[in-house]
């Protein structure tokens, strides 16, 4: 289906704005300028994209360690996800739960997740919430192909196609799970095959493709709306920067990234907006010079921004300290 | 407040019930847990308060104490079970990295004030993968509540509490206790604060500290150390182990200058060894003895009842370690 101008023109805001966030901490990284860790999300924008302009504001996201695209696509201040990559104050939980755990339920991120397939029954309790509380909102369970390795993947996803619950399981295929190739570690060569184990529908689309994503996504979203259940949507991808910041990707054949980068989404949707004639060159080098302003303020922001302080420790452990003797 | 005479079981479904009740956020959800095949304190429930509010789970406890997190962050109460305590292995991740840190990573954006209800089947000869008594698993960890009741009204009053507590609660019962009679309050706002222990016998030669099943034991133990030995023991019955009432044991440690600690979970490395640094740490000097620990033995639960038998706690096994703790200290006057 066809996306309006404008819709079309906010995904590759989103896209961009993702690709600066990432750009930026690779090189802040990679001089020194900053520490903090970091599972870089570059070469999958524009899934994540696509998300940010298919759900709803009120639709709720769970995502992982490899979140920051989603983060970004779900309207997470970049200020709140810097902070709490890099300890400080300013971050979405004050610096205490770091990359790996960064939640902003006011923008419908209700879980990040470092323990790999631990979101998906999550969400699926998100999804009971939603329907007893008779919202019909939908939750996204955004996890990778080695996710769906887990057992915990495979006692959500049952779960959720048993009671026909309001969940997209959104899979970004990067093709390594963490450094072993998808083709190493299950006998499928197309993830969403499981879905059908699960009675669920499951869809494969070309995950560089955010227009390919938003239609996969907008018929799981009306599908779970209506009360008809969960979609595995599979989005094939590839991460151009590794498992983790630093990744020397010794286990990636040469022609397979070159292949990748050669194909990489975000110039790949530019040239789409020019050649349809949706947006100029002039206009997209406006979007580009905004986002990368927009990335260099709140790191600023960031980095003038104190750490947190060690009465931090003491709070939030409980809802009431508890105190044992030392 | 009106009592009546019930067992555990009918303890536990009542407060289930009163807090279906009360409260719409509230629901279950687990492994046979709704009627007709219901056996446990869930029995009644889905019959009486519908299949959504008391729903019957897949196999799958990663998948239920997840779902029950998902829930919580999304405003709901729920009360998942875990069958028998050995499955929790299943689940832990979904307890150890999710629910209990939740509220600190996020700074209190997001919090799992989930309970999990789960039971003890040591004693039934079901052996080592059916009969473990796990929560010094979870004292471990940091934004857990650990609550394991030894009487009915401590039942209902406890899990009332764990239910609408803030933040994850693991409650343990104890299958030989499940038909256990007691007075209990049947009014719905009877609730028993978490974190406060209960003297459950006056004593003043030595304290026996035990929480669940074993604190009959200690309480059978006490009566024999009465009537046998002329030996005053007061019986604390610690009823959370997170929060732990360090002010009541220690305050009766104090007076008694003698104390054992008595659990059903192994020994070594088990509940008691905290409670006995705790004990140590804070009256080295008033100590008459060292403080004695009774726990299982150090070994997997065997079937056969014979050899089962020989593992856990008993009445005569805390009196001989009460005993010790008074001939330590005669030695000491005398020696």
């Amino acid at each position: 289906m066809t996306q309006p101008a404008e819709v079309q023109r906010r995904i590759y805001a989103l896209m961009v704005l993702m690709k600066a966030a990432d750009d930026r901490l690779s090189t802040g990284i990679g001089t020194g300028e900053f520490l903090c860790v970091y599972w870089p999300s570059r070469g999958q924008e524009a899934i994540a994209a696509a998300m940010g302009v298919a759900l709803r504001a009120d639709d709720q996201l769970v995502t992982t360690y490899r979140g920051l695209h989603d983060l970004i696509g779900k309207g997470v201040a970049l200020e709140e996800i810097y902070g709490e990559m890099m300890g400080r104050t300013v971050g979405a939980g004050r610096g205490k739960g770091g990359t790996m755990h960064i939640a902003k339920p006011e923008a419908g991120v209700m879980l990040s997740t470092g323990i790999v397939g631990a979101g998906a029954p999550v969400g699926v309790g998100l999804a009971m919430a939603a329907r007893r509380k008779g919202l019909d909102r939908v939750t996204v369970v955004s996890l990778g192909d080695g996710a769906t390795n887990t057992g915990s993947f495979h006692e959500a996803a049952n779960m959720a196609a048993l009671w026909d619950l309001p969940v997209i399981f959104l899979c970004q295929n990067n093709l390594y799970a963490e450094m072993t190739p998808t083709a190493d570690t299950m006998k499928l060569e197309h993830v969403a095959d499981r879905a059908a184990g699960y009675g669920m529908a499951g869809v494969r689309v070309d995950g560089n493709d955010p227009l390919a994503v938003v239609t996969a996504l907008d018929e799981a979203l009306d599908t779970a709306r209506r009360g008809d259940g969960p979609t595995f949507v599979e989005c094939v991808t590839f991460r151009f920067r590794g498992h983790y910041f630093g990744d020397r990707m010794p286990y990636i054949p040469k022609d397979q990234l070159e292949a990748a980068l050669a194909a990489d989404p975000v110039p790949r949707f530019r040239a789409h907006l020019v050649d349809a004639g949706l947006a100029t060159d002039q206009e997209l080098d406006r979007v580009e010079a905004r986002a990368a302003e927009r990335v260099e303020t709140a790191l600023q922001t960031v980095i003038s921004a104190g750490a947190p302080s060690i009465e931090e420790l003491d709070r939030d452990v409980y809802a009431t300290p508890i105190t044992f003797p030392v | 407040m009106h009592e009546q005479e019930m067992t555990m079981r009918e303890a536990l479904s009542l407060a289930l019930a009163q807090a279906l009740d009360t409260d719409d956020r509230v629901f279950l959800l687990g492994e046979d847990i709704a009627d007709p095949g219901a056996a446990g304190p869930t029995a009644g429930l889905s019959t009486r308060y519908g299949r959504e509010r008391v729903l019957d789970t897949p196999i799958s406890e990663a998948g239920i104490v997840g779902a029950a997190i998902g829930a919580a962050i999304g405003g709901l109460l729920p009360v998942a079970e875990i069958m028998i305590m050995d499955f929790i292995g299943i689940a832990a991740d979904q307890m150890i990295n999710n629910a209990a840190k939740l509220r600190f990573m996020t700074a209190g954006r997001t919090t799992a004030p989930i309970t999990v209800r789960t039971q003890v089947y040591g004693g039934l000869a079901t052996g080592a993968t059916h009969s473990q008594t796990l929560e010094a698993w979870f004292m471990h960890i940091p934004g857990m509540k650990v609550i394991v009741p030894s009487t009915p009204r401590d039942g209902k009053g406890l899990l009332t509490s764990a239910i609408f507590d803030e933040d994850p609660c693991l409650f343990v019962e104890t299958i030989r206790l499940q038909g256990k009679k007691g007075s209990v309050p049947v009014d719905p706002g009877f609730a028993i604060p978490l974190g406060q222990a209960d003297v459950k016998r006056a004593g003043t030669d030595v304290t026996l500290i035990s929480y669940g099943r074993s604190v009959h034991d200690a309480l059978a133990a006490a009566a024999t150390l009465q009537h046998q030995h002329g030996v005053s023991a007061e019986v604390v019955d610690l009823r959370t182990l997170v929060p732990l009432d360090v002010q009541t044991m220690v305050s009766s440690v104090r007076r008694t200058r003698r104390a054992v600690v008595v659990h059903d979970a192994v020994r070594f490395a088990g509940p008691g060894a905290e409670i006995v640094a705790i004990l140590q740490a804070q009256l080295f000097g008033e100590l008459e003895a060292p403080v004695e620990r009774v726990g299982a033995r150090f070994v997997p639960a065997p079937a056969a009842a014979a050899l089962e038998a020989q593992i856990y706690p008993s009445p005569a096994g805390i009196v001989a370690a009460a005993q010790r703790t008074l001939d330590r200290s005669r030695a000491r006057v005398h020696g």
